[in-house]
């Protein structure tokens, strides 16, 4: 059995991190040009890493399945990205920062590295504005900030509604330049199939090219994995289309343990499922929850309109149970409570499911405020509304576009239809306080892993923990293995673990041609999402989740003797790529039910519903279930769990209150 | 079940690699619903196709909420479709009516070769970002991040050209096959910001003769880039462009 140590450098929390990158041995420059590194992944953490570690000399290569590295799903990000740099002088710092994200995690999140990512979380800043990263400004030059779910203060930097799109511009600009230079060679449209490991150690990948299909092999010192989140187990999702969990389970299957796969992220303000042919969800950013209402009819079924029911008749059911936060309370928090009324059968829009996201009592105030700044008075209400419009449409224009176009109504006329959806996966690759997973040389970084978010991701928080973990963790924690591993020679690709990988990524796409079954992948990957969303999805009980298992292990016999995917592996054959993600999946969805019904409790995201409180709150259990749980893989679809404890040490734990 | 009622006549280009010769291949459709998104009338078609034991039509798309730039089709002569400001992910089936006939075909231009059906190789875009598309700081070198305050209308305007997604519909839609609109978006939005200055007219320089040795055509200001592209990405950028080049050339001390 593999040690589950987390390395926590020892001391002080305030001191951890500067001790030990002030003591952590280093690789010398000469030695570091003989060094190769390979990065999977090319959204915030890859692009990050990559371009870090190879402005301090290392060799980099680095591999994206995507067209363009500037296409990785961190693109899509929206709202904005959290650091404490207490710019709005509320009263923020790197200790509130740390408590809110360890209590917006429920409790489940290891404390040294979230006190380590409310450190750098001001570094990142300043590094994405050293880049030329437009973040929305004031008229006095200096940077704006806005309010997210689960906090009090405001720490969140935005550029529009396009965060994701611009510090991932930034992180691919640093990224290119380094390729331009020739220190990172950049494989566009591969897909990592496969870790290679040498003698206990990660050496080297095999990818492969999509344009022909062809399988290379790939060596390198170390191998970090930035391969974002699984949350396409559920089909439907905020995801990309390609977002996959390949590369994590591939690992995973060479030793790596995987952490927490159970908890997942469900947004609250997305838009509705529209049909059985939607292929996507669409988020609509936190940061709407600034000026936007929630409500549904205080009357069961009620028919009418949005216009037609008075204000007294709406139920403003978040500021109603959590007067302190309102409309911000965490996303777990959101999502339960809209569940729960359109459960009671006070839903809104065709399908009951969905709630309205209302915007015009802001609009009006601030309507109101720029009146009043253009010398207006008692301005009526159409002035009003028709300035606040303009206010409104600076603030979320592209949202409200987006909005439009999908459901094809106009929402600064009418409210958002919203209702939650699967978003982020907070669990991930097990790995310790130097982001290494249990097998030496194999790191994850970002979304990835497990390590930072606990049962519920803060929003805002993963952008910051992308960048913390590529810029200012990796490249210094990689240099205590490095540093090691100087006398390695380069790795032989011909060595027998290369050999073996190859065939054994060869052997399952050959498979995937030979079964020649009458199901498209899209069947079994609808099939598995319908499971996971209805057994182990926003509530889950113990014979839901037992349901679910046995769903899956059918659902995989039938995948593998029923599939049908046409073409050939030496081709670009997008049908091949999906099989291979869908397989991993089926594999995944089975372990996270597995992770579902070990937690006998509720935390953040992962609600179950023997354990609530009396006012239908998640009600957790320390005494047992104060753990990380990391599954080891033990062959032929089964798994081991192994228990990291988590102590408290720094934050009194006590019963998240949002009220 | 939202199925539909619409009934159309798809003209699709089918290419089995770069080598092969390509050709409109006409596909019927039926119980499309207005609701669906176009990918995702194209995922019913595929759907099909497998089930008739046909190979499905390839094409890019990732993110399909118009951000990430990976859609690239040209829908009944233009790139993306019919509708202003969005991208191929973000146009639905409502903006076409029951019985029409849509041709779909893969970016045109000789520096994006089609790689398979309407999948084109857009790598020039990346090669030209390397070649100066970027401040050359690196990590652990910034300073307060509000210790260069930046007017706000000048903020703003490095974002609008900084909004581009790389798609290449500019380049599709041009008659001269040019990249300026994307490539003047970058220099644009670094331009405008005082990070940028210290390479200004290097950057400038270095990301034209890329954009030239990539095979992209002139810029004729016919402004079809500005027209057709999804982020409203503006012919400005190209003007301040030549402006940079031209300063570059004849007043900055660095040539390149």
């Amino acid at each position: 059995m593999a040690e589950l140590n987390a390395h926590i450098p020892e001391g002080e929390l305030t001191d951890k991190w500067t001790k030990l990158r002030s003591s952590m041995p280093l690789v010398n420059p000469a030695n570091k040009r003989s060094i190769e590194i390979i990065v999977v992944g090319s959204g915030l953490a890859g692009a990050s890493a990559a371009a870090t570690l190879a402005e301090m000399g290392y060799k980099v290569k680095c591999f994206c399945f995507q067209d363009s590295p500037r296409r990785a799903h961190s693109i899509a990000a929206q709202g904005g990205i959290n650091a404490a740099k207490n710019y709005q002088n509320d009263g923020d710092s790197t200790y509130r920062l740390f408590y809110d994200t360890i209590k917006g995690g429920d409790y489940r999140a290891r404390e040294a590295n979230v006190h380590r990512l409310a450190e750098v979380s001001a570094n990142i800043i300043d590094q994405c504005v050293a880049q030329g990263v437009p973040l929305a400004r004031e008229y006095g030059g200096l940077l704006d900030n806005r309010s997210f779910g689960g906090t009090q203060v405001q720490r969140t930097f935005y550029a529009a509604g396009q965060t994701g799109q611009q510090l991932l511009l930034g992180a691919y600009s640093a990224l290119e330049r380094q390729v331009g230079m020739g220190k990172v060679e950049m494989f566009t449209r591969h897909e990592m199939l496969e870790v290679v490991v040498v003698e206990g150690k990660a050496r080297g990948i095999i990818a492969r090219n999509l344009l022909t299909g062809e399988l290379e092999r790939h060596s390198g010192h170390a191998v970090l994995l930035c391969s974002g989140g699984y949350g396409n187990v559920f089909y439907l999702s905020t995801n990309a289309m390609g977002s996959n969990v390949t590369a994590a389970w591939k690992a995973h299957k060479k030793g790596a343990f995987f952490g927490n796969p159970c908890y997942t992220q469900i947004h609250p303000t997305c838009i509705p499922v529209s049909g059985d042919h939607q292929s996507k969800l669409t988020l609509m950013s936190e940061s709407l929850r600034n000026d936007g209402r929630i409500w549904v009819p205080k009357k069961k079924d009620d028919p009418r309109k949005a216009s037609e029911i008075p204000e007294d008749e709406r139920d403003y059911y978040l500021e109603r149970r959590y007067p302190a936060f309102g409309n911000l309370v965490p996303r777990d928090v959101a999502s339960r409570a809209a569940k729960e009324r359109c459960d009671a059968g006070y839903g809104v829009g065709n399908s009951k499911l969905a709630v309205y996201l209302d915007f015009k009592a802001n609009t009006e105030r601030y309507g109101r405020i720029e009146a009043s700044k253009h010398n207006i008075h008692n301005p009526d209400k159409e002035t009003c509304m028709r300035l606040g419009r303009e206010v409104i449409k600076e603030k979320y224009g592209n949202l409200f576009d987006m909005y439009a176009q999908i459901t094809g109504e106009d929402p600064y006329e009418l409210p958002m239809r919203i209702y939650p959806a699967v978003h982020y996966t907070m669990g991930g690759l097990w790995v310790d306080y130097n982001l290494m997973t249990t097998v030496p040389g194999l790191y994850a970084l970002g979304e990835a892993n497990f390590s930072d978010h606990g049962a519920n991701r803060l929003g805002a928080s993963a952008l910051m923990q992308g960048l913390a973990d590529g810029y200012f963790v990796i490249p210094y924690t990689i240099g205590a293995y490095l540093s090691k591993e100087l006398a390695t020679k380069p790795i032989p690709q011909d060595h027998p673990a290369f050999v073996e990988a190859e065939a054994s990524a060869k052997g399952i796409l050959d498979k995937f041609l030979s079964i020649k079954g009458t199901k498209s992948v899209d069947h079994f990957h609808k099939k598995l999402g319908k499971i996971m969303w209805e057994k182990c999805g926003m509530a889950r009980n113990e014979k839901g989740l037992k349901e679910g298992i046995a769903e899956i292990q059918q659902l995989r016999k039938e995948f593998w003797s029923d599939l049908r995917v046409p073409g050939t592996a030496d081709e670009m054959n997008p049908e091949l790529e999906k099989a291979g993600r869908v397989a991993d999946f089926i594999e995944l969805g089975e372990l996270m039910c597995m992770d579902a019904l070990n937690r006998n409790e509720s935390c953040g995201g992962h609600f179950r519903e023997e354990y609530q409180t009396e006012e239908g709150e998640a009600l957790r259990d320390d005494e047992n279930y104060a753990y990380v749980a990391a599954w080891e893989y033990k062959g032929d679809v089964t798994f081991e769990l192994h228990k990291e404890e988590l102590k408290f040490e720094n934050i009194k734990v006590a019963q998240r209150s949002y009220k | 079940m939202s199925t539909g009622n619409m009934n159309l006549t798809l003209k699709i280009w089918r290419q089995k690699n770069n080598k092969a010769k390509g050709g409109l291949v006409d596909y019927k459709i039926s119980e499309v619903s207005p609701d669906m998104s176009f990918l995702e009338m194209f995922d019913v078609l595929n759907e099909d196709l497998v089930a008739k034991g046909e190979e499905p039509v390839v094409f890019d798309h990732d993110c399909r909420e118009g951000i990430c730039g990976a859609c690239s089709m040209f829908i009944n002569g233009r790139p993306h479709g019919p509708k202003e400001g969005i991208t191929t992910c973000q146009l639905h089936m409502r903006s076409f009516k029951d019985g029409d006939t849509i041709v779909v075909e893969p970016w045109r231009a000789k520096a994006f070769p089609v790689i398979k059906d309407l999948m084109v190789d857009r790598t020039a875009f990346d090669r030209i970002i390397a070649s100066g598309g970027f401040i050359s700081v690196n990590t652990g070198n910034a300073q307060d991040a509000n210790n260069l305050p930046i007017p706000k209308v000048q903020a703003d305007s490095a974002f609008e050209a900084a909004a581009c997604i790389g798609c290449g519909a500019c380049v599709a839609t041009c008659k001269n096959a040019s990249a300026m609109l994307f490539v003047s978006a970058k220099i644009s939005q670094l331009a405008q910001l005082p990070q940028g200055q210290p390479e200004r007219y290097r950057r400038v320089q270095s990301m034209v003769a890329q954009m030239d040795a990539e095979g992209f055509g002139n810029c004729t200001n016919t402004g079809a880039c500005e027209a057709e592209c999804p982020k409203g990405i503006s012919l400005e950028n190209i003007a301040r462009m030549n402006r940079d080049f031209y300063s570059a050339k004849f007043v900055s001390e660095e040539s390149i």
